[in-house]
């Protein structure tokens, strides 16, 4: 009985494969009624399905095929034609074999399924006959009309026979020789496919997953083993020691890449189910969707193609139940009727990118941010700071789902926070992109294998730690005197001012409690990006990067969650690998105190308490005054120096061409060197050099005054484009001018335009 | 008479003499290198590296309450299965592999420490002292 075993193996795993085309091609067929090359594919499917379970003795399997089958012959032989019930029904012969499939799988017999409503709509679909006239149908290697039926049936029956005793994958050129007999042409299409169809199956072969994933581990063992000898090796002179490791070193990466590779799959075995789940929950809302995919020929690790199948399913069910308007509200707004689902994917840098767009109504903010608040997951404070992007991300929040009825596709509230575990488990991240009317974008980042991950190997209190490097956004150091500056603290919480936004730290070995000291002067923040937002792990020193390749830890030190798992060092010696989403629980509680700063801060543009050193000019009769650390430098460019280019003042500056404004042109006032000018040059010009988007731009201003150091109260009242408010320096009321926004009004200027032919 | 003997591991902490059944010993291996684990439980001592595999060491002092070793004194690993995992249990010294009747075994002493009794499930009069010998499962968890 073990040869019937081994039979009854190979047909599921056949079957399964047929089946995914089936639904496919079925799908196609709907939009494409009378394309005879895909009827002639799904009628191949059934058939070879039908005979090889009557073979088996899976007698209802047969029964239930068999009327699928002679449905698909009247279409066939075009006495009935394609409608939407039919295909329905014979999607749902395609349900019914996997079904059985499942049972047989499981029990080794067919079970106890009962289909006889489904056969007798298929009898009743059969029965109903086109009254149209015939048509003379074009030669292609079909039957030409009914009359050639009988003849079909009894060479069908001949068929059968032979392909009883014979795989599946030979039955390819018994059609051919099926359709050869009925008529006395050579279909060559036919022919050249199905010998081009068997090579296509001489070159590969059905492995064991287990075995593949034996190979993948002795691969990650050899990569670890190789990392050590590279290691032991730098320190040695020997050259043909050098040699052989350097050859062990390419050969194990190389085989590495391979291994790996033996375990990809293109990304099309888990797309290919889409078109037929598109339609179904299409159907029943009343929907029009076409799906289009970009880039399935992508491939994954096939665990990781396991593991995006049903988060995948999920998404793109919601988007056709919630995401795509009913066709009279489309119209109506606009857009073409049929709604598209467009599915994307590709690598870039070691992951795979996958994204989702639909082109519906997108997400509604109000409402979202409505049932987050009702639901508790966010506060009212909470409400009414969040930007749009932030509200559109909480949809991904436990227990949240604004469906206004829930429906049994989606809606229950447990999709997508489950969609964004399953993939976070995988080591990826998702986002959410979405235009109010225009349609939403979902964005799902993997990485290519879970086992050999690119990670920033790190030291803290003399322990080395490895984080993965697909969360890490940058890295800063703290120097090691003024630390004060940069850091500030908020509710004991401690923050760094990157860039104008307040980062919230979480110390690395505080954490770890291998230490209690504030001090991080000469230590470095590594910016990671976590759900919440950005965050800085402060560690001791980071040494460099590496593939580490990750073991996961004991089901003993599962409770400590800061651990995700460890990796074996180069120098034999084991580290632990961080836990990124754990450490940013931390800095959680420290974004309520950021986003209270922040938005404080907005309002009432305090700057800080401390004093800032300011750089006092004049301007005409004013005067003007910026904050010296956006100055890059001062300078005074004699007038002979300008040149002028399209009615623009220019000066070569360190190698690069400098373009020159005139202060008092951008804020819209006079100023003493216009109105001198008209009489005589200025032999000189002061001038503040400072950086716009990577180049240096240069402001004429009348003349530097000074630099004071002072604390800084600005009335917002005077505020305009490039002028930051009002303040009194130096005993005068000045103008703050925010030389960033200045920047931005010269990209706009056209030369000629603005400052006429003075400077 | 078919007496069938048992052969146990045994080895020392703390002057008591330990043993388990050999079956659970994958192998024993003296002092490794270990990387602490921050924030586990007080018992986890740290992570060796066997030849490959990452394993878990289990301070056997830590788990019956013992008192602490003595900082200078290195100790031994006992490589244990236990669920399918290794897990290396530190102890002080190894001793030998006995073959034990049996018969000589008893019911762990009443006056045995709370810490122990959990881990203990009999005992053995040996010659010159008594080896409780211990359930690796119940120890570890």
């Amino acid at each position: 009985m073990d040869d019937m075993d081994e039979i009854v193996k190979e047909f599921l795993v056949e079957s399964s494969e047929n089946l995914d085309t089936l639904d496919q091609q079925l799908v196609s067929l709907e939009k494409d009624p009378g394309n005879k090359e895909i009827i002639n594919t799904i009628f191949r499917i059934v058939h070879t399905i039908k005979g090889t379970c009557g073979f088996l003795g899976f007698s209802k399997l047969e029964s239930v095929t068999h009327k699928g089958e002679s449905l698909l012959d009247s279409l066939r032989a075009e006495r009935l034609r394609m409608s939407g019930d039919i295909a329905t029904a014979l999607l749902k012969v395609a349900d019914a074999i996997r079904t059985f499939l499942i049972t047989i799988e499981e029990s080794g017999n067919e079970g106890q399924h009962d289909f006889t409503d489904l056969v007798q709509t298929l009898v009743a679909l059969n029965a109903a006959e086109v009254t149209t006239t015939q048509q003379t149908i074009p030669s292609t290697p079909v039957l030409e009309d009914v009359t050639n039926y009988e003849l079909l049936a009894e060479l069908t029956a001949e068929l059968e026979a032979e392909k009883a005793s014979a795989q599946a994958s030979i039955t390819q050129p018994s059609a051919t020789k099926l359709v050869s007999n009925t008529e006395n042409k050579t279909p060559s299409n036919e022919a050249a496919k199905a010998t081009t169809a068997t090579a296509i199956a001489d070159t590969s072969l059905r492995v064991d997953v287990v075995i593949l994933d034996k190979l993948m581990n002795l691969v990650s063992e050899l990569v670890l083993a190789r990392n050590q000898i590279i290691q032991y090796t730098r320190r040695q002179s020997d050259p043909e020691l050098l040699n052989s490791s350097q050859r062990l070193n390419l050969i194990t990466s190389e085989l590495q890449e391979g291994v790996m590779r033996t375990r990809m799959q293109p990304i099309e075995n888990v797309w290919n189910k889409f078109p037929r789940v598109v339609r179904d929950v299409a159907r029943s809302c009343g929907k029009e969707v076409r799906i289009e995919m970009e880039g399935k020929e992508t491939d994954l690790d096939k665990t990781l193609i396991e593991a995006i199948k049903d988060p995948l399913t999920h998404i793109i069910r919601n988007s056709v139940d919630h995401g795509i308007e009913k066709p009279e509200e489309r119209v109506k707004n606009g857009k073409p009727r049929e709604g598209v689902l467009k599915l994307k994917a590709y690598h870039e840098g070691g992951y795979v990118i996958i994204e989702i767009a639909d082109d519906g109504a997108g997400l509604n903010t109000d409402r979202i941010r409505k049932k987050a608040l009702e639901k508790g997951v966010i506060t009212l404070d909470q409400a009414e700071r969040m930007s749009e992007q932030e509200v559109h991300m909480l949809i991904f929040a436990a227990g949240f789902s604004t469906a206004e009825q829930v429906t049994n596709i989606s809606g229950r509230g447990v999709g997508m926070d489950v969609v964004r575990s399953n993939i976070q488990k995988i080591g990826g991240v998702v986002d959410v992109s979405s235009v109010s009317g225009k349609g939403t974008l979902l964005r799902i980042k993997i990485p290519l294998t879970l086992a050999i991950v690119p990670a920033l190997i790190i030291s803290c209190h003399g322990q080395r730690f490895a984080i993965p490097q697909v969360s890490l956004v940058e890295l800063v150091r703290i120097p090691h005197e003024n630390t004060e500056q940069m850091l500030e603290a908020v509710d004991a919480a401690l923050f760094y001012r990157l860039r104008g936004n307040l980062l919230p730290l979480v110390q690395l070995d505080k954490q770890l409690k291998l230490s209690s000291s504030s001090d991080l002067a000469g230590q470095t923040i590594v910016v990671i990006r976590s759900e919440d937002g950005l965050f800085g792990l402060v560690v001791e020193s980071i040494h460099d990067t590496e593939e580490i390749v990750v073991k996961p830890l004991s089901k003993r030190l599962k409770d400590v969650k800061v651990f995700s798992g460890a990796t074996i060092m180069g120098d034999g010696k084991v580290a632990l690998i961080l836990d990124v989403g754990a450490f940013a629980q931390y800095a959680t509680n420290h974004h309520e105190s950021v986003a209270n700063l922040q938005h404080d801060q907005v309002k009432s543009m305090h700057g800080s308490e401390s004093s800032l050193n300011m750089l006092l000019m004049s301007c005409g009769q004013g005067q003007l005054a910026t904050p010296l650390s956006d100055v890059h430098r001062l300078e005074n460019l004699k007038a002979s120096e300008l040149e002028f280019a399209g009615g623009c003042a220019m000066i070569q500056y360190r190698g690069s061409i400098m373009p020159l404004y005139n202060i008092a042109t951008l804020l819209g006032r006079n100023s003493d060197v216009s109105q001198a000018s008209k009489a005589e040059s200025i032999a000189e010009h002061s001038v503040v050099v400072y950086s716009h988007n990577g180049r240096s731009v240069g402001l004429m201003v009348d003349q530097i005054i000074d630099i004071v150091d002072q604390k800084l109260n600005i009335d917002l009242t005077a505020q305009r484009q490039g002028v930051r408010g009002t303040a009194v320096l130096a005993g005068k009321v000045t103008e703050v001018i925010d030389l960033a926004q200045l920047a931005e009004l010269t990209d706009h200027l056209s030369c000629a335009g603005a400052n006429g032919a003075q400077i | 008479m078919n007496q069938q003997t048992e052969q146990y591991s045994t080895f020392s902490a703390d002057g008591l003499m330990f043993g388990v059944a050999v079956e659970s010993v994958q192998e024993v291996v003296r002092h490794q290198e270990m990387t602490p684990v921050p924030l586990a439980h007080y018992t986890v001592h740290g992570l060796i590296n066997l030849r490959g595999q990452i394993i878990t060491a289990v301070d056997l002092r830590a788990c019956l309450g013992l008192e602490k070793r003595p900082t200078e004194s290195q100790p031994m690993n006992v490589v244990l299965r236990v669920e399918q995992e290794l897990t290396s249990l530190l102890v002080d010294e190894i001793g030998d592999v006995l073959n034990l009747d049996p018969g000589c075994f008893e019911e762990p002493p009443a006056t045995l420490p709370e810490a122990l009794k959990k881990s203990v499930v009999k005992v053995c009069k040996l010659e010159r002292c008594l080896m409780l010998v211990i359930d690796p499962e119940r120890l570890m968890n």
